[in-house]
């Protein structure tokens, strides 16, 4: 390498520091930390969606079937948290491989408000089953991690290396990949897939790809949160407020960059879960408030607080 | 010589309206044809056609001695028929050097290329090369909304370019352009465009440009072709001149004023 990319640097850095971290910290920090990198990954998704000039209400949907996927097989005998979050991460990916056929023909609101409508199909779908708890969901058991079965504190505590290691390489493989031509061809289909289409190449093919990635991380998230918390439900799964929470988070993070994303999820993390502490009465008032800020004074989001930092007043573009 | 593009007998009808009838064209390598005709006369029907945008009702496109009707515009491109627009179509909130950093990625990568780095010297090197031939390397790191109009025409007609076609369809190159400008902006891209051996085809409304640039016009009115010839001859056809250019409307207009509709002060 002739030259030193800044996220990867950055990346590994934050790495390394939550690994050795990971050992001192408090019960409560772990699962907050647990809880971000899960919607981290599912804001991933959703920015590089954003990038391609789509957004999405509707990602509960890979989220909670990733969650439910990892869940359930659990109950007939699965424990293994490598085997559970890699069938969740795939079984969201399919779905979204074969939805994406209807969904990369369109745009706008009405590609947002499809996957609403198919997120809400799947909510409707797991009330409705009582094998699956409906809206009550059921517990999922302490998993393994290839053999080693984890007991008290230590569960929690393999379980976020667990998912630092995997969240770390995602999202090092995010940047790098959209720095690539498929990655860049982003810019190109949200400024205009005309020419896109005549450079020879297909529009529609750069957002199903898009669309099934964003579909793997959210099912990956959606796995991890499930083992994370030891329980699936579909009001905190699948709802679609779960769908709000990631547009919430990735306009809270900005799209300028990789990282912002689970700095973003940590920063949401952190003001629902003080906002219910201290005015239970009020934090959904906050949680928007917070919202209308953001949009109002950082209308790039957090990152741009970064580049503004760094003196150069333009986020990064893709 | 050999043909390049043939098309017979193309049709094509929006319900009543016929926007192109009984169209017969074979286009050589390496000639550059000018299609002039007026506001809606099916000149950009017929582009629209030929790169895959359009399905025409009836009638066949041969490209290279192979059929590509019913093909889309992407792989029409990739075939070798490119063709620019009238508005230009480019990615606007992007610099004019990431516009063609794009353009030649895309042209370049298949497969897993495309997982390749976006970005490599060699590429960026080519890219500068262009915009030296399309004389748009003042304007390298501006954006490409803040450009003025004939850059903006010049960075649409550079990118469709960049996969060297077989055959470039321009889309009315010198609409919007100042009168002074034009000749300087054509001049840019006929020289580009001989360079890559280009056969081109295009639009234009303005005849000094035709007399100028091409080898050979086609004269379209009311969807239909109604003169293919060598510019000279062409220009000074009778039908060409009583409905594309229009001056012997003028001569005559006392005459014909009653059935022409009168709209002249006659």
């Amino acid at each position: 390498m002739r030259y030193v990319d800044k996220t990867v640097v950055g990346l590994s850095i934050a790495f390394v520091v939550l690994v050795f971290a990971d050992f001192f910290m408090a019960d409560w920090m772990r699962f907050i930390g647990l809880q971000s990198l899960a919607r981290g990954a599912v804001a991933l998704g959703l920015l590089v969606l954003w990038r391609t000039g789509l957004v999405s209400f509707g990602h509960a949907l890979y989220f909670g079937f990733g969650a439910y996927a990892a869940a359930m097989l659990t109950l007939i005998g699965f424990h293994d948290a490598f085997f559970l979050v890699f069938a969740g991460t795939l079984a969201a990916g399919i779905l979204a491989y074969l939805l994406g056929f209807l969904l990369r023909r369109y745009r706008a609101i009405f590609f947002a408000l499809l996957n609403l409508a198919f997120s809400m199909i799947l909510y409707g779908v797991i009330v409705k089953t009582e094998e699956l708890g409906s809206t009550d969901g059921f517990s999922v058991l302490t998993p393994t991690f290839l053999g080693y079965a984890p007991k008290g504190e230590a569960v929690q505590t393999t379980l976020f290396l667990f998912t630092l290691v995997f969240t770390y390489i995602v999202t090092v493989g995010v940047h790098l990949y959209l720095k690539t031509t498929l990655g860049g061809m982003s810019m190109a289909v949200r400024e205009n897939e005309i020419r896109v289409e005549y450079l020879g190449y297909s529009a529609e093919k750069v957002i199903h790809v898009k669309y099934v990635f964003s579909g793997l991380v959210a099912g990956f998230g959606g796995a991890i949160m499930a083992l994370a918390i030891g329980q699936v439900d579909p009001d905190s799964m699948a709802n679609w407020t779960v769908s709000g929470e990631f547009v919430f988070i990735t306009i809270l993070s900005g799209i300028g960059n990789v990282a912002a994303t689970f700095i973003g999820a940590l920063v949401f993390e952190l003001i629902r879960t003080y906002a219910f502490e201290y005015a239970p009465q009020f934090w959904q008032f906050i949680l928007g408030g917070s919202l209308l800020a953001i949009i109002m004074f950082l209308p790039d989001g957090i990152w741009s607080l970064f580049s503004r930092l760094r003196g150069s007043g333009k986020a990064p573009t893709p | 010589m050999t043909a390049v593009l043939e098309v017979h007998d193309l049709q094509k009808s929006f319900g009543a309206v016929v926007a192109a009838k009984d169209i017969n064209v074979t286009v050589d390598q390496h000639e550059v044809i000018g299609i002039i005709g007026a506001n809606g006369a099916g000149k950009t029907t017929f582009i629209n056609m030929v790169t895959g945008y359009m399905k025409p009702t009836s009638g066949r496109i041969e490209f290279k001695g192979r059929s590509i009707l019913g093909l889309p515009p992407r792989d029409i491109t990739c075939l070798g028929i490119s063709r620019s627009f009238q508005v230009p179509q480019i990615f606007a909130s992007e610099s004019v050097f990431d516009n063609l950093m794009m353009a030649y990625a895309i042209s370049e990568e298949t497969g897993l290329g495309l997982l390749a780095p976006l970005y490599n010297d060699e590429r960026a090197e080519r890219v500068d090369s262009h915009l030296q031939r399309y004389q748009i390397a003042a304007y390298r790191d501006a954006t490409a909304s803040t450009l003025p109009q004939g850059i903006r025409k010049l960075l649409d007609i550079a990118m469709a370019a960049v996969r060297r076609p077989t055959l470039l369809m321009l889309d009315e190159p010198t609409s919007g352009i100042s009168v002074e400008e034009k000749f300087g902006l054509m001049d840019v891209i006929m020289k580009a465009l001989r360079e890559d051996e280009t056969t081109v085809l295009f639009i234009e409304h303005d005849m000094e440009i035709v007399e100028r640039y091409v080898g050979r016009v086609l004269a379209f009115y009311q969807g239909e072709i109604i003169c293919d010839a060598p510019t000279a001859e062409a220009l000074v056809d009778p039908g060409v001149r009583e409905f594309v250019i229009g001056e012997e409307y003028h001569r005559t207009r006392t005459a014909n004023a009653g059935v022409n509709g009168g709209n002249d002060n006659a």
